[in-house]
């Protein structure tokens, strides 16, 4: 059982999450495993609605920068254990990822890639195009000119993650809001004081600001800059057949990925370059186009031409929420007590939420600093130096 | 005739019982239901189960039905080979005409009265 309140909001709260997907759920649901009483998550449509439940659910460790790595393999240990820590099925499943390339030109980064992971002890290995076939027997290797593959990558049902934090949630006594917008973000003197919603103020100390798309806008209410902007990206689901592609296949040359769901459904998207790049929440646009359903199932043949006579279900779209690095802003702003920000994820949230959500609330608890949150922190973007990572796809 | 054997969604045999105990485990939106469920999810894509399982939650919510809103309709109307879609040419009219096909506005002030 899962209690959505449509209800009036508490008057006082200790901390506030703000967005009901994986991030404000997962923090959530460890701010309250690691000791605060009176948590609230404010969601303003239903949960798993917005970036979470519109995405194609994949969890790599394939990154070709070490922090990337590090903290997602952090992430592939909490989803190993999900299931059970939540006491509900999220569907997480280690098929792999084979990331695929087209061009020479990009061998010598796979190579780069796959020894700095393994140094991580992720067990990545450099592939030849005929050794991807034995993880995809029917691949078109024809145009291939390299691969590499992690057997600890995968893939989990978005919806049901959301579900299990939100039961687990429960479970620890967060309180969770839906249909409930957030108007105002509170704060006086350098200290946050809560949140105006449409259903009356809450009072606390800490707000957690996990919007999505929509942080960077919130985030203006209390003078925060966020140098993020938001683009839409759509993906679709085709009718469902017998189990007969185990890892998610993933094209740096193009940004086309694919996987099978345990439904047995084929889910994939593919990035586009002519998508526009949003700054205002009032023009995003999560309509479907037809030029996608086109440009994927072009791809899609092309790697894969057994699935020609396969049918395509349905199509949606999701908001990115993209910044200057393609890397999440994590932890608070110097002058602004109580206010925390996890966004900015670049289309990576789902694989990264879990851990994120763990670090933040350690850190919101505990006052310590943590060194990926510092890392991570917006001011990075002053002190220059960017990490950027190569293995940005889709 | 029993909750278990009153089929609401022929596609992904979803029946009325399974739809009654989702409502109880506190998916009370059209949308979640959908997806806990897998109702609509299958061939029809929802044309043959959607009213219907929209007039059984307002039962459930003692809401009017107007009140009950109905997931997002997603393209193709009906479903499309890839090989049907691949053979499409991006540049053509018939492609650039179709640039929305649905009505999913993400509207951050889109709030349901209190229910």
């Amino acid at each position: 059982m899962i209690p959505l309140s449509r209800g009036p909001v508490p008057a006082t709260a200790d901390a506030v999450l703000i967005g009901g997907g994986i991030n404000g759920l997962a923090t959530a649901y460890e701010l309250a495993r690691q000791g605060l009483k009176n948590v609230v998550v404010i969601e303003n449509n239903y949960i798993g609605s917005g970036s979470t439940g519109r995405c194609g659910g994949g969890i790599r460790q394939q990154w070709a920068n070490e922090e990337n790595i590090r903290l997602a393999q952090e992430s592939v240990a909490l989803y190993e254990n999900m299931s059970a820590e939540l006491g509900y099925q999220v569907f997480f499943r280690q098929g792999g990822y084979l990331m695929v390339t087209e061009h020479e030109s990009d061998l010598p980064a796979l190579r780069d890639a796959t020894a700095l992971q393994n140094k991580c002890d992720v067990p990545t290995e450099f592939l030849q195009p005929e050794d991807c076939l034995k993880f995809v027997p029917d691949l078109n290797i024809s145009r291939l000119k390299g691969a590499t593959f992690c057997p600890k990558d995968g893939t989990a049902y978005p919806f049901a993650v959301v579900w299990g934090y939100a039961r687990a949630c429960h479970r620890a006594g967060v309180k969770i809001y839906i249909r409930t917008g957030v108007k105002n973000i509170l704060s006086q003197d350098g200290r946050i004081l809560g949140v105006e919603t449409n259903r009356g103020r809450i009072s606390a100390p800490v707000v957690v600001n996990c919007a999505g798309p929509w942080a960077r806008n919130l985030a203006a209410q209390v003078g925060v800059v966020l140098p993020n902007h938001q683009e839409r990206h759509e993906i679709m689901v085709s009718e469902s057949l017998k189990p007969f592609l185990d890892p998610m296949v993933i094209s740096i040359t193009n940004g086309i990925y694919f996987s099978q769901s345990l439904r047995g459904e084929i889910v994939g998207g593919i990035g586009d370059p002519q998508e526009i790049k949003h700054s205002d929440p009032a023009k995003f646009d999560t309509r479907s186009q037809l030029r996608f359903a086109v440009r994927f199932a072009q791809a899609f043949i092309d790697l894969y031409p057994r699935a020609s006579s396969v049918r395509l279900m349905r199509q949606w779209a999701g908001m990115y929420d993209v910044t200057p690095d393609h890397r999440p802003i994590l932890g608070g702003v110097p002058g602004l007590d109580g206010y925390f920000h996890i966004c900015g994820f670049s289309g990576h949230g789902f694989m990264l939420g879990p851990v994120s959500g763990r670090r933040m609330a350690a850190h919101i608890v505990s006052g310590e600093p943590d060194s990926i949150i510092t890392s991570l922190s917006l001011d990075r973007f002053e002190r220059g130096g960017l990490q950027r990572d190569a293995f940005v796809v889709g | 005739m029993k909750d278990h054997r009153i089929i609401l969604c022929r596609c992904e045999d979803v029946t009325l019982l399974e739809f009654r105990q989702a409502y109880r485990e506190g998916f009370s939106e059209m949308e979640s239901l959908k997806r806990y469920t897998g109702l609509g999810t299958g061939f029809c894509q929802g044309k043959g189960c959607l009213s219907e399982s929209a007039q059984e939650l307002a039962v459930l919510r003692n809401l009017p039905p107007e009140d009950i809103r109905l997931t997002t309709i997603r393209p193709p109307a009906d479903p499309m080979t890839f090989a049907e879609l691949a053979a499409l040419d991006l540049e053509s009219q018939e492609v650039q005409d179709q640039e929305v096909q649905d009505q999913d506005v993400t509207d951050h002030n889109d709030q349901e009265a209190p229910a």
